[in-house]
This record gives structure tokens, C-alpha cells and sequence, in this order.
């Protein structure tokens, strides 16, 4: 494993409109062939910052660099070039619902190759075995399981050998045992084709038995990064809230309200 | 009281200027999808295959209400000729309205609502199951791919609608006035034949279903495109479509019927 650095993001800031900041001031090295985690509660911001990283939002400042390019000073056509050798799982796998499983894989292969079609197919079989559905290649996406449909999103999006893949909460909704599937799938594609991955996603116990690395964030700023380990046994407040999933700590239960007290209209009685 | 008045002087305005952002927004989706025809044409395979789909859904609305829409004109056509004594005239008068308006203005219509709403549904809901965004991470431009040969298959497909739907009413009109009524066979022919005028009938009528290919498609898969991506916001992009596309189809008519045959 080299120990090249293949995403660099500097300084982000992000918003979607002027009234409020998704993400600030965040700071993230990946090296090559690692499997890193971005960890955080719902709507911190993890599936924002995917976008950026793919090219699909533009920061407000700082850069996201990917093999040294800036990936919003890209035109169109670099911005495609850039996404030939990217891969994206999205959180509801996004597969094509009038093609079937087999299409769905081959549909890069013949939009951006000349293979020929014995060779496609070939290739289609062989993404498709990686994954355990070669035998589900004839099957529209209608007739798979949740699992099934997450694993196929994922033969699809390394149908090209991508040397980045993104990957937006592949745990979510899936049942323990697709759920260790799909976790040992991802850290084994991602040693067997050399590729760095990043995993979006708020499942901590599979995603700690399986990364490299761990970024946490919290209201759009990295909160504590380190290894697995370096997590478990963390001191910080939050850190061990998060990873031990504890009810009340710095992040309160309660959204910010005014006084039970008032709401109850008992103001006036008690005072 | 006043308040009032100013608030509901501003909710106007508010509306208005969103009404215009989402023209100018149209607008420019509209240059984006003919911009990125290319690939429509290079593959013009992707067409077809959309051309059958949207095609056969319209097929059966637009034959069966040509039939019957010519047969009513050619009842009520022969009630009002025959107190002048011109019955004959009747196939003239089926074919000149099914041919200048009510083929290309009912047939737009009704390909607005089967195939127009069906192009929004679908690519509202591949923009809500995220397959475009997926397409467009897998490098390949959704406008291009899917936008465009649907675009360009209802372009294509609305003239031919069109005159399907006037082809069955003067079929329809034939069937009341000569089977039925007993209307003479040859003048009712002949007649048609020399009063219907290629370039000023029949061209005009063309074009006319071309304009609204042009405008039903385009609201489609704008509103397709445009539309929130959950299912309430699929569903009203729907009714949009069928709205709006009805009322374009409508002014657009009258606006060229008086360049046409007014000659304004
Ligand atoms: N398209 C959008 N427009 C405006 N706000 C958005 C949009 N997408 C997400 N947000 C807001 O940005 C915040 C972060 O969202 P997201 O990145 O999806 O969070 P996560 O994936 O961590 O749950 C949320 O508060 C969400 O409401
Ligand atoms: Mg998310």
C-alpha cells in the first residue's frame, strides 16, 4: 500500500442558502487503498460533503482536491473524465428500474467503452459473482430484496474498477446479516481492486470493525478524527456518546425549546 | 384593513416574480435539452424506442376519439347543411375542422394527458429514486440520455397523432353521413377533395401539431425534471403538465390560427 494522498480537502465551508452553514471549516486527508469512515448524526452534513466530493456542489471556500485536481475548477467534460474513475453507491442504490440487473451493470461499460458484447458480458458476470448475484443477473430491480438491490448498486458502481467509491449509508435498512454482508464486501473490494472508500454512514459497530480511518462530524465540523481504536477508547465527551450511543451528553436529547414550564401555559399559575 | 390590502398586494407580487424565475427556468431547461440533442440523433435508437413507448400509449385515446369525434360532426354537420340544401357539403366541412383544428388542438390535448403526464411521472420518479444522479455520477448526462429522446420522440410523435385522429374523423364522418344518412357516396368525396387545400389546409395543420409537440414535451419533461423529489411533488409536477400543457395548447391555437388563416 503506497501512502500517497488521493483526496486533500482544505478549509470547506459549505451552505445552501445564506441562512445557514451545512459545512465549516472541514479539513480531511485520505490516502490511498484506505477504507475511511465519515461518522455523524442525521443531517450533520455527511451526504453534503459525498456531493462535494463527487462534483455535485460547489464550496462556498476552501477545495476538495482528488489526485491533485481541484474538483470544483473543473469543466464539465474534466468533471466527467474525473467521475469515469469514481464510484458512488447512493443511499437508496438509485438502480435503473426499466433495465434489468444485468443491464444495470453493463449500462458504463456501454456507455463509455467499445467492448464487445461478449466481452460486457463477461465482465457483467464476473462484478456480478464478486458480489454473490451472478445468478440474479436475469432479474429486474423490482424483484430484489433490499440487500440484493444494495448489492448490485455496488457491482454496478465498480463496473469500471474505480480507484475512489463513495459510499451514502450502504447500512441503512438492511437486516444484520445483509448488513455484515455488505460491510465485509466493502472492505474486501476495496483491497482487492486497490481502491480508497469512503463510508458515509451512522452504523457504528459494523463500520468500526471494518475502516481504516474514522472522521466524526457534528453540525459541519469534524468533531475527532483517528483510528478505530483511538475511537473506542476516547475520553472526549462526544466521541463516547456517539460511539457508545448513550441518550443525554453533549448532544442533548431535547431540541432547543423554551421552558416545559411555558409551553404548558402553567407560566402564570407558578410563578 | 389596510394591512390586508398591502399583504395581499404582496402575495401578487410574490407570485408573479415566482411565476417569472420559473418561465425564465423553463426557458433556459428548454435550450439545455436542444443543446444536448446530439446524442438523440447519433443514437437515434434511444427515439424509437421512447416513439413506441409514447406512441402506443396515445395510440388507442387518439384513434377511438377520431372516430367519434368525426361522427358527431357529421351529425350535426348534416342537420344544419340540409336546411340549405347543401348536405353534400358535409364531408368538406368534417374534413376542414378535423384538419385545421380539432385534429392537431383535441389530439394535443389528449397525447398532454396520457403521454405528456406519463413522461413527467417517469422522470420525476427517476429523479426521486435518485437513477439520475446516479447516471450523471456514472458520467453520463441525464439530459442527454433520458431528457432529450423523450423530448424529441413526443416532437415526432404529435404530427402523426394528429393525423391519425383526423384520418379516423373523417373516417367517422364518412360512416354517419354516407353509411348511416345515406348522403351520396361521390359528392361527398369530390367535394372534400376539391375544397380541402394542401398548403393552406392540411400544411397549416401540420405545423400547428408541431407547435404543440414542441410545447407539450417540453412542459413535460421540464416539469418532470423540475419536480420535488418525493411523491406529493411527482404528483402535483403531474397535474402541472396536464394544466399547463392544456392552456399553452389553447393560446398557441389561437395565436396561430390568426396568423394562418386571418393572415394577421
Ligand atoms: N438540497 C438541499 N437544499 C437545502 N438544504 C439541504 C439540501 N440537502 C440537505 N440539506 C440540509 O443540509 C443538512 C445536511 O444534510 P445531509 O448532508 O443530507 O445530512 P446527512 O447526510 O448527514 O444526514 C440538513 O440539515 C438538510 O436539511
Ligand atoms: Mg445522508
Amino acid at each position: 500500500m503506497t501512502s500517497e494522498t488521493l483526496v486533500e480537502i482544505s478549509d470547506l465551508n459549505f451552505a445552501y442558502d445564506d441562512k445557514r452553514a451545512i459545512l465549516k471549516g472541514v479539513n480531511m486527508t485520505m490516502k490511498r487503498g484506505q477504507l475511511i469512515a465519515i461518522m455523524g448524526g442525521s443531517g450533520s452534513g455527511k451526504t453534503t460533503l459525498l456531493k462535494l466530493i463527487g462534483g455535485a456542489a460547489k464550496p462556498s471556500s476552501g477545495y476538495i482536491k482528488v489526485s491533485g485536481q481541484i474538483i470544483h475548477a473543473l469543466g464539465h467534460n474534466a468533471l466527467y473524465a474525473m467521475r469515469r474513475k469514481m464510484g458512488k453507491l447512493f443511499q437508496f442504490g438509485g438502480l435503473f428500474t426499466d433495465l434489468s440487473v444485468f443491464d444495470n451493470v453493463a449500462f458504463q461499460m456501454r456507455e463509455h467503452t467499445d467492448l464487445p458484447e461478449s466481452m460486457i458480458r463477461d465482465l457483467v458476470l464476473m462484478k456480478l459473482h464478486a458480489v454473490g448475484l451472478r445468478g440474479a443477473h436475469h432479474l429486474m430491480p423490482a424483484e430484489l430484496s433490499g440487500g440484493m438491490a444494495r448489492r448490485v448498486a455496488l457491482a454496478r458502481s465498480i463496473a469500471l474498477d474505480p480507484m475512489l467509491m463513495l459510499f451514502d449509508e450502504p447500512f441503512t435498512g438492511l437486516d444484520p446479516i445483509s448488513l455484515s454482508v455488505i460491510g465485509s464486501l466493502i472492505r474486501r473490494l476495496t483491497d482487492d481492486l486497490g481502491m480508497t472508500s469512503i463510508i458515509v454512514t451512522h452504523d457504528v459497530q459494523e463500520t468500526l470493525s471494518i475502516v481504516d480511518y474514522v472522521y466524526l462530524i457534528s453540525n459541519g465540523v469534524i468533531a475527532a478524527h483517528g483510528s478505530p481504536d483511538e475511537m473506542k477508547s476516547s475520553e472526549k465527551p462526544f466521541v463516547h456518546q456517539f460511539i457508545h450511543g448513550e441518550v443525554d451528553g453533549p448532544v442533548p436529547f431535547h431540541y432547543p425549546a423554551q421552558a416545559y414550564r411555558q409551553d404548558l401555559g402553567l407560566e402564570d399559575i407558578f410563578v | 384593513m389596510s394591512k390586508h390590502i398591502i399583504s395581499a398586494i404582496q402575495g401578487v407580487g410574490h407570485r408573479t416574480l415566482e411565476g417569472i424565475r420559473r418561465l425564465g427556468r423553463a426557458t433556459l431547461y428548454f435550450l439545455l435539452v436542444l443543446w444536448k440533442s446530439g446524442t438523440s440523433l447519433k443514437r437515434f435508437g434511444l427515439v424509437v424506442r421512447e416513439l413506441y413507448y409514447f406512441g402506443v400509449l396515445s395510440l388507442i385515446i387518439i384513434v377511438v376519439s377520431g372516430l367519434f369525434v368525426g361522427m358527431v360532426l357529421g351529425l350535426q354537420g348534416y342537420e344544419t347543411l340540409q336546411k340549405y340544401g347543401s348536405e353534400t357539403a358535409v364531408g368538406t366541412m368534417v374534413a376542414l375542422s378535423l384538419v385545421r383544428e380539432l385534429g392537431p388542438v383535441v389530439a394535443a390535448l389528449l397525447f398532454a394527458s396520457s403521454a405528456g403526464s406519463a413522461m413527467t411521472v417517469e422522470i420525476g420518479l427517476m429523479k426521486a429514486t435518485e437513477q439520475l444522479a446516479a447516471m450523471d455520477m456514472m458520467a453520463v448526462d441525464p439530459v442527454a440520455r433520458v431528457v432529450a429522446p423523450r423530448f424529441w420522440a413526443g416532437v415526432i410523435s404529435m404530427p402523426l397523432l394528429a393525423a391519425i385522429f383526423s384520418v379516423m374523423g373523417v373516417f367517422g364522418g364518412y360512416l354517419v353521413a354516407v353509411v348511416f344518412i345515406g348522403v351520396d357516396d361521390g359528392s361527398f368525396w369530390s367535394q372534400m377533395q376539391s375544397n380541402v387545400d394542401f398548403r393552406v389546409d392540411i400544411l397549416n395543420g401540420f405545423i400547428k401539431s408541431c407547435f404543440f409537440g414542441i410545447a407539450v414535451s417540453a412542459i413535460a419533461v421540464f416539469e418532470g425534471h423540475d419536480s420535488l423529489p418525493t411523491a406529493e411533488g411527482v404528483s402535483v409536477a403531474t397535474t402541472r403538465t396536464v394544466v399547463t400543457s392544456s392552456l399553452v395548447i389553447l393560446g398557441l391555437d389561437f395565436i396561430l390560427t390568426a396568423f394562418m388563416f386571418r393572415g394577421l
